[in-house]
């Protein structure tokens, strides 16, 4: 039953957050209105521990979500190919754009902390 | 033989048949990638929407009627969304620490990558509302198009490059880090995983995901920041722009 009450409490969040943004008119679709509801409610073991037992199986699968929305990529071919090569490589340059820079923004936020921390002791 | 098209017929245009395909395949591409130890190039979303749309072109059944059952599955992708709440809820302490770094990371990755979409883009001379599509890709496929529909983009269109820009991160994601010699260790993946989900939302957040439970932690929590932060100040700047 555990997983099931998981399911109903992310539905239950996904629609108050469909509510939401729909009647505040946010710019943000009602499933992250979802999510960012459910964190506080999370601190509840009741909560925490069904939505746990769903939860995790939904995301260990969610790259099968994905596979509807992919095929339907098929029924806009045309409207791609008419800009061919040329959108292929706008995509994958400006992908390994964000890639990169993300990645070389952390980890450059990430390393002039750890060091004083290692030598940091004031002794 | 004609029972055998009548048969055919009839089960092309019930719900199952979308279902029943979309299951199989992935779970063919999925045995596939896990005997191929989870090469990124393996990638079973990427296979399983080639052999999908193959199938579909081949039995000539249409996108509609495959959609009827698949839609069982894509129905999932909103409460998954909610469910990265999860994951987040987990690394509260280590967020409350790092929020300052994680919002910058992101906001330079999304600025950076939507520049030079839409730069590279108008240098190449494509449409204004293309240009407009291009620019909120990085983010989930539904955020992307609610952008586009506000900015004068076009929304299927931006569904499409979302996608794409998902399959092109889980696809080259680690040969990129490993060029930059992001560490495959430590906090390493953390970075890596956080990377993937801002810059290629859920699909490279899958991918991380079953790489690694850090990298995967991060890359939803990337997914999820950056679908809020874009969908902001994205409507604003380019109304700003123009």
């Amino acid at each position: 039953m555990l997983p099931l009450r998981g399911l109903a409490c992310l539905l239950l969040m996904q629609s108050l957050g469909e509510v939401l943004a729909r009647s505040l008119s946010l710019p943000f679709p009602g499933p992250v209105v979802g999510m960012l509801l459910l964190l506080p409610a999370l601190s509840w073991a009741v909560v925490r521990e069904a939505v746990a037992a769903c939860a995790d199986a939904l995301l260990q699968h969610l790259s099968l979500l994905f596979v509807p929305v992919g095929v339907g990529v098929m029924t806009h071919l045309a409207l791609v190919s008419e800009y061919g090569l040329r959108m292929l490589l706008v995509i994958a340059l400006s992908t390994f754009t964000g890639l990169a820079v993300t990645a070389l923004v952390l980890r450059g936020l990430t390393r002039p902390e750890a060091a004083p921390k290692q030598g940091g002791g004031h002794g | 033989m004609a029972e055998v098209v009548q048969l055919w017929v009839y089960l092309s245009t019930t719900p199952l048949f979308g279902l029943t395909a979309t299951l199989v395949v992935y779970l063919l591409a999925h045995a596939l990638y896990t005997r191929w130890q989870q090469a990124p190039w393996a990638n079973p979303v990427f296979w399983s929407v080639v052999t999908l749309a193959a199938l579909l072109t081949l039995t000539g059944v249409p996108y509609p009627s495959y959609f009827s059952g698949a839609q069982f599955i894509h129905f999932l992708l909103g409460p998954a969304v909610v469910a990265l709440a999860w994951p987040l809820w987990q690394r509260r302490e280590e967020l409350k620490q790092r929020w300052g770094r994680l919002l910058l990371a992101s906001t330079a990755g999304a600025l950076a990558a939507s520049a030079v979409a839409v730069g590279m883009g108008w240098a190449l001379d494509l449409p204004t509302p293309v240009l407009l599509s291009l620019a909120p890709k990085l983010v989930t496929a539904p955020v992307a198009m609610g952008i586009a529909e506000k900015t004068g983009g076009i929304p299927a269109l931006a569904a499409v490059f979302s996608v794409m820009t998902g399959l092109t991160g889980a696809l080259a994601g680690k040969y990129l880090f490993d060029l930059l010699r992001i560490p495959a260790a430590g906090e390493g993946w953390q970075v890596r995983g956080f990377a993937l989900g801002a810059s290629s939302h859920g699909i490279g957040a899958a991918r991380a995901m079953q790489v690694n439970a850090d990298a995967g932690a991060y890359a939803g929590l990337g997914l999820g920041l950056q679908a809020v932060l874009v969908a902001l100040w994205m409507p604003l700047l380019l109304g700003w722009l123009r």
